[in-house]
C-alpha cells in the first residue's frame, strides 16, 4: 500500500486531489496550498476537510457568535471561570464548586441511524465534560420530530429515545429534563440535542492544550476503527437529498460499557493530578484532538501514527485520522507521571498507548512507519481555518408572515363554556403537551442519588454536596414557532422561559448554553434568522446578567429546500444554596392560595392553541420583557428561599389552562380557578404571554407574597384555590365548566403510548 | 462499633455509591469492595448494587459471576453472610447459582424506570425482618432486563417455602412471573431484588423511604447477640 507522504507531495505537486469530495471548496483548497507552500498529503487533505467543515469550524457563524464575548454582562467576572473556546464553559457555583454544562446537537446521524445516532451524541457531550476534569452528574434531551403521527415520526423517534436511554442509563447518569416537540417542519429533519453537566472542585478545572515540550501524547479508551469516517464533513455539513447514497457507514457506533470505565479511569487520574492537558476525541477523531491541543499549547507535537491501537488493522493513516471511533481520550503526560497513569488505566481496564510527544517547534508532525506524512502549523488546522460573511437579508416572506395575526376573525375562537372546555381536553392530549412518561419512563433519573427534581417539573435539580444541600438547576427551552415568527425576539423568548423555569425550581439562574438549530446558512432567509436569534440572545443574556458560556451551532437541517423552524435551544443553570427548599410543581395542601404573578395579553400567534386547533403560524409573538422576567425570577428564588412558597410552575406552552392541569395531575389534587373578570376566559386561559408563573402559597403567606410582588411592580393575582383530592378531585374553572382529574389524566397519558407503542 | 456492610464496585456497576449511602443513613459503614479483591475483607453483609456490569455484554451479570471477589461473596452466602442483590446485583446472585431462576427482557421490551408499589410478602430473611408481613411500600424500578423467570417447578417451591420475598403491585412493570419482584435463598441470608430500594432512603430524593428498612434490617440482625 503506498502512502502520501510530505516527501512525495513535494515532488507531485501536480497530483490531482479529491478536495471536493471531502467537501472543501476551491478556495479552501488553495488556501491550504498557500499554508503548505505545496500541495498537502492526502493525510493533511483529510484533516484540513474534517477541521475546516462547519461543524468543527463554525466558518459560517463565528462572526455572529462573537457577540457572545462582546457583550459580556458584569455579572459574569464574578461566575465565569473558563469561557467560550474551550470543551465547555465552566462557573463558579461556590462553595469551591466549579460547574460545566453544554448542549450539543447529533441530528443528522440521528435520522440516519436513531439509536446509535442519539446514544453517541450523549456519549460526545458527556465526554466534553468529563474533559474539563468533571464528573459528569446528569444529562438532558431537549427533542425535535416531525408530526406525531407522521410514519417517519415512529421509525426515528423510539430508536432515538432508545439510544439516548441506552447510552445514558448504562453511564449511570440521570435524565433530568428536556423537551419532546411535534411540528412538521422536523420531519426530514428531527433535532437531538444532549445535554450534560459536570462537577468539579475550582483547583480541578482541565483545559485542553499540550504544554510542556517532551510531555507526553497519551491516547487512551476505545480502540481506533472504520466506523463514523467522514462523519462529520459527510454528515454533518451536507444536507440530505432524497437521491442522495445511503450515509450510514459515517454514523459512529457506541459502547456506554466502555465509556463508564474511561469515566472513572480519567476521574482518577484527574484525581492524582497526572495529567498537563486533555482533550475528547468526538468529531475529526485524531485530527482534532492532536491539532486542537497542539495549537492551545506549545505548538509543537510529535505523532507516531502507527502506534495508535486499531480494531481493523487494514485502516489507511487518512482514515485513522479522519476516524470518530467513540470513547477515546487524548492526554498530556509529563513523563515522570505515565507509570502511574498506566497503572490507572491497567486497574479499569483501558487501553493507553503513548503515540507522541510536544515537541519546542510550532509544527504538528505526524509520522507512519517511519515517514513524515504530516507536516502542518495546527493553529491553521484547529483556529485559524475559513470565516464567511454569509449574505443575510430579512425574507421577502417575513412582513406577510407578521400580518397574519390569528384575530378573532381568522380564527374562531372558543366561547362557551362547552367549547372551551372541550378545547382545554384537546390541547391537554396533544402530542406537544400530553404526557411525556413514555419518553421519560426510559431513562433512569434516580441514579447516583442527587436528584432532586426532574422532568416534567420546570428544571431537573440535583444536589452537589450532601452536606451543605448546595444544587444545580437547568432547564432548556426553544420555541421554533416564536422564532420564525421573529427569531430576535423568539431567541429571548426561549432564553427568558428557561431562566424562569430554573427560578420556578428556586434556583438563581447563572449562566447559559445553547444549541442553535437552523437551516442551511447559504441560504439568505436563514442566515437572517440565524443572526437575529444570536443577536437576540446575546442581548437578552446582557439584560439577564448571565454570561453565555458556550454552546454549538448545527446548520443544514433542512429537507431539499425546506428549511426546519429556526430552533435556537437554550439551556440555563442556576444554583440554590440549598436544595430542600426547592419549590416542586405539584399543588400542595388543600385550601392553599393559586396566585397568577405577571400579566396576560391577548397574545396567540404561534401558541400551542393556534398550532393545534387551527394549524396557524401567523402574527407576532408575545412581547418579551426582560427586565420583568428578572424581577419574577428574583420573587420565586425569594419566595422559595424565605419559604413562601408550596409551588410554582411556570406558564408557557398551552397558557395558564395547561400550567394548572399539570400542577393538577402532578398532585393529584384539583382546584377551583375564578378567572379575572377583565379578560376574556379564552384568552385568560390560552394565551401564551411570557414573564408569568402560577405561585401556591399558604394563606398565613399570602400577604407576605403578594406585597413582595407589589413593591416590585409585578402584577398579581388570586386565581383559585387547592380544593379536593383522590377519585373526586376536579378542576373547576367557576362559572364555566369543570373537568375530573381523572378525565384530564386519562387523556394527557394516552397519547404517546397509543402513537408509539 | 457499626456493623460493616461490602458494596461490591465492578465494572460498569453504577449504583455502588448510593448502595453506601443508603448503608450509611441507615447506620451502617460501607465498604467498598472492588471487583478484582480475593475477599470480602471480613465484612459483616455484602450489597451487590445495580448497574451494567461489564456492559450486560453475554447475559446480564453472567461476566461478574466470574470475579474473583465472587468466590469469595458466594463461599461467605453459603456459610449464612447475607447478601442483598438489587437489580444487577440480583441478576449476578441468579448467574451464580444463589438464587434460582434467571431475569429476562422486559415483556414490552422497553427500559422502565418508575416509582413501583411492592408488598413484602416474606420478613423472615436477613434483609426485610423490620417491615410487617404484608406491608405495600413504593421504591424505584428501573430496569431492562428484569422479568423473572423459573419453571413451575421452582415458583411452586418459592412460594411454598415463603421465599418469595416482593411482589409487584398494580403493575407488573416487565412480565415476571407471578409478579415476583424479590426472592431469598432457603437459608433467607440471601436476597436478590429487583427494585431499588438504595433510591428510596431520603425524601429529598426519593418518592418514599420506604426502603431504608432493607438496610436497617440487616444491621438489626447483625447487632443482635
Amino acid at each position: 500500500m503506498s502512502v502520501d507522504t510530505v516527501k512525495n507531495a513535494e515532488t507531485t505537486p501536480e497530483a490531482v486531489q479529491p478536495y471536493a469530495e471531502l467537501g472543501l471548496k476551491p478556495d479552501e483548497y488553495a488556501r491550504i496550498r498557500e499554508i503548505l507552500g505545496r500541495r498537502p498529503t492526502s493525510s493533511e487533505l483529510a484533516m484540513y476537510s474534517v477541521m475546516w467543515s462547519e461543524h468543527c469550524s463554525y466558518k459560517s457563524s463565528k462572526v455572529h457568535l462573537r457577540q457572545f464575548g462582546d457583550k459580556i454582562p458584569a455579572e459574569a467576572a464574578d461566575v465565569l471561570l473558563v469561557g467560550i473556546g474551550e470543551n465547555a464553559g465552566v462557573v463558579d457555583v461556590g462553595q469551591g464548586y466549579a460547574v460545566t454544562f453544554k448542549v450539543e446537537s447529533h441530528n443528522h446521524p440521528s435520522y440516519v441511524e436513531p439509536y446509535q445516532g442519539a446514544a453517541t451524541g450523549v456519549g460526545g457531550i458527556v465526554r466534553d465534560i468529563l474533559t474539563m476534569g468533571a464528573r459528569p452528574v446528569a444529562v438532558m434531551d431537549p427533542l425535535r420530530f416531525g408530526p406525531a403521527d407522521a410514519p417517519d415520526t415512529r421509525r426515528v423517534l423510539p430508536g432515538i429515545v432508545g439510544g439516548i436511554g441506552g447510552y445514558g442509563n448504562c453511564l449511570g447518569l440521570p435524565n433530568i429534563g428536556g423537551e419532546l416537540v411535534f411540528d412538521p417542519s422536523y420531519l426530514g429533519n428531527p433535532l437531538v440535542n444532549a445535554l450534560c453537566v459536570g462537577v468539579m472542585r475550582h483547583e480541578d478545572i482541565k483545559l485542553a492544550k499540550a504544554a510542556g515540550p517532551g510531555n507526553l501524547v497519551v491516547l487512551f479508551g476505545a480502540k481506533t476503527g472504520g466506523d463514523g469516517i467522514g462523519g462529520v464533513s459527510v454528515l454533518a455539513s451536507e444536507t440530505f437529498d432524497a437521491d442522495g447514497p445511503s450515509k450510514r457507514p459515517s454514523v459512529q457506533v457506541g459502547d456506554p460499557f466502555t465509556e463508564k470505565l474511561l469515566i472513572e479511569c480519567c476521574l482518577e487520574i484527574f484525581a492524582a493530578d497526572l495529567v498537563v492537558g486533555i482533550q475528547d476525541l468526538g468529531g475529526a477523531g485524531i485530527s482534532c484532538a492532536t491539532s486542537e491541543l497542539a495549537s492551545a499549547g506549545t505548538g509543537g507535537m510529535h505523532v507516531t501514527l502507527d502506534q495508535v491501537p486499531l480494531r481493523d488493522a487494514s485502516l489507511s493513516p487518512e482514515e485513522i485520522l479522519m476516524s470518530e471511533s467513540q470513547e477515546r481520550m487524548c492526554a498530556i503526560v509529563e513523563p515522570v507521571h505515565l507509570d502511574r497513569f498506566l497503572e490507572i488505566c491497567a486497574k479499569w481496564d483501558v487501553t493507553v498507548t503513548v503515540i507522541g510527544e510536544v515537541t519546542s517547534g510550532d509544527r504538528l508532525v505526524i509520522e507512519w512507519h517511519g515517514e513524515t506524512i504530516v507536516d502542518v502549523p495546527p493553529r491553521t488546522v484547529a483556529h485559524e481555518g475559513p470565516v464567511y460573511e454569509r449574505p443575510y437579508a430579512r425574507p421577502s416572506w417575513q412582513n406577510a408572515l407578521q400580518a397574519d395575526a390569528p384575530t378573532p376573525e381568522r380564527l374562531a375562537r372558543p366561547s362557551t363554556p362547552a367549547e372551551l372546555r372541550d378545547t382545554l381536553l384537546r390541547m391537554v392530549a396533544s402530542p406537544n403537551l400530553a404526557s411525556k412518561t413514555w419518553v421519560t419512563s426510559q431513562y433512569d433519573k434516580y441514579v447516583q442519588g442527587n436528584t432532586v427534581l426532574a422532568q416534567p417539573e420546570d428544571s431537573g435539580m440535583v444536589r452537589i454536596d450532601e452536606v451543605t444541600g448546595l444544587g444545580i438547576a437547568l432547564a432548556t427551552d426553544g420555541n421554533g414557532r416564536f422564532a420564525k415568527l421573529d427569531p430576535y425576539v423568539g431567541a429571548q423568548l426561549a432564553l427568558a422561559e428557561a431562566y424562569r423555569n430554573v427560578a420556578a425550581g428556586g434556583a438563581r439562574p447563572l449562566a447559559v448554553t445553547n444549541c442553535l438549530n437552523f437551516g442551511s446558512p447559504e441560504d439568505p432567509d436563514v442566515m437572517w434568522q440565524f443572526a437575529e436569534a444570536v443577536r437576540g440572545l446575546a442581548d437578552g443574556c446582557l439584560e439577564l446578567g448571565v454570561p453565555v458560556t458556550g454552546g454549538n451551532v448545527s446548520f443544514y437541517n433542512q429537507t431539499g429546500d425546506l428549511p426546519i423552524l429556526p430552533t435556537p435551544v437554550i439551556g440555563v443553570l442556576g444554583v440554590i444554596d440549598d436544595v430542600e427548599r426547592r419549590t416542586p410543581m405539584a399543588f400542595g395542601p388543600v385550601g392553599e392560595t393559586i396566585l397568577l404573578v405577571g400579566q396576560t395579553r391577548d397574545e396567540l400567534a404561534g401558541s400551542e392553541w393556534a398550532h393545534t386547533v387551527h394549524g396557524h403560524l401567523g402574527g407576532l409573538p408575545p412581547m418579551v420583557d426582560l427586565s420583568r422576567e428578572r424581577q419574577l425570577a428574583d420573587i420565586l428564588v425569594a419566595g422559595s428561599r424565605d419559604g413562601m412558597i408550596t409551588a410554582a410552575h411556570d406558564v408557557s406552552d398551552g397558557g395558564l389552562a395547561q400550567t394548572i392541569v399539570e400542577m393538577a395531575l402532578r398532585s393529584g389534587t384539583g382546584a377551583r380557578i375564578f378567572l379575572p373578570d377583565d379578560l376574556d376566559p379564552f384568552v385568560a386561559l390560552f394565551a401564551e404571554s411570557a414573564g408569568r408563573a402560577v405561585v401556591v402559597v399558604p394563606r398565613s403567606e399570602e400577604l407576605r407574597f403578594t406585597d413582595m410582588c407589589v413593591a416590585r411592580y409585578v402584577p398579581v393575582a388570586r386565581i383559585g384555590v387547592v380544593d379536593g383530592v383522590g377519585k373526586d378531585a376536579v378542576l373547576d374553572v367557576q362559572g364555566l365548566f369543570s373537568v375530573d382529574l381523572a378525565d384530564l389524566n386519562a387523556a394527557a397519558e394516552a397519547t404517546l403510548p397509543a402513537l408509539f407503542g | 462499633m457499626a456493623p460493616r456492610i461490602g458494596v461490591v464496585t465492578f465494572p460498569g456497576s453504577l449504583d455502588d455509591r448510593d448502595a453506601a449511602r443508603a448503608v450509611r443513613l441507615a447506620g451502617g459503614e460501607p465498604v467498598a469492595l472492588w471487583h478484582k479483591d480475593n475477599s470480602v475483607a471480613g465484612v459483616d453483609a455484602v450489597v451487590l448494587p445495580g448497574g451494567f456490569s461489564y456492559g450486560d455484554y453475554l447475559r446480564c451479570g453472567a461476566i461478574s459471576r466470574f470475579s474473583p471477589v465472587m468466590a469469595a461473596v458466594i463461599e461467605g452466602a453459603q456459610a449464612g453472610l447475607p447478601v442483598l442483590g438489587i437489580c444487577n446485583g440480583f441478576q449476578i446472585l441468579c448467574e451464580s447459582g444463589l438464587l434460582p431462576g434467571a431475569l429476562t427482557r422486559n415483556d414490552n421490551l422497553h427500559f422502565v424506570c418508575r416509582d413501583q408499589r411492592l408488598r413484602i410478602e416474606s420478613v423472615t430473611t436477613a434483609w426485610t425482618s423490620g417491615y410487617t408481613a404484608g406491608q405495600e411500600i413504593v421504591v424505584p424500578l428501573k430496569n431492562g432486563e428484569g422479568g423473572y423467570v423459573a419453571d413451575e417447578r421452582t415458583l411452586d417451591e418459592l412460594e411454598a417455602e415463603g421465599r418469595v420475598v416482593a411482589r409487584y403491585l398494580e403493575v407488573n412493570p416487565n412480565g415476571s412471573r407471578r409478579d415476583i419482584a424479590g426472592i431469598s435463598n432457603a437459608a433467607g441470608n440471601v436476597v436478590g431484588l429487583m427494585p431499588h430500594p438504595e433510591h428510596a432512603v431520603e425524601p429529598l430524593t426519593g418518592p418514599t423511604t420506604d426502603g431504608l428498612a432493607f438496610f436497617t434490617s440487616v444491621l438489626t440482625q447483625l447487632v443482635r447477640p
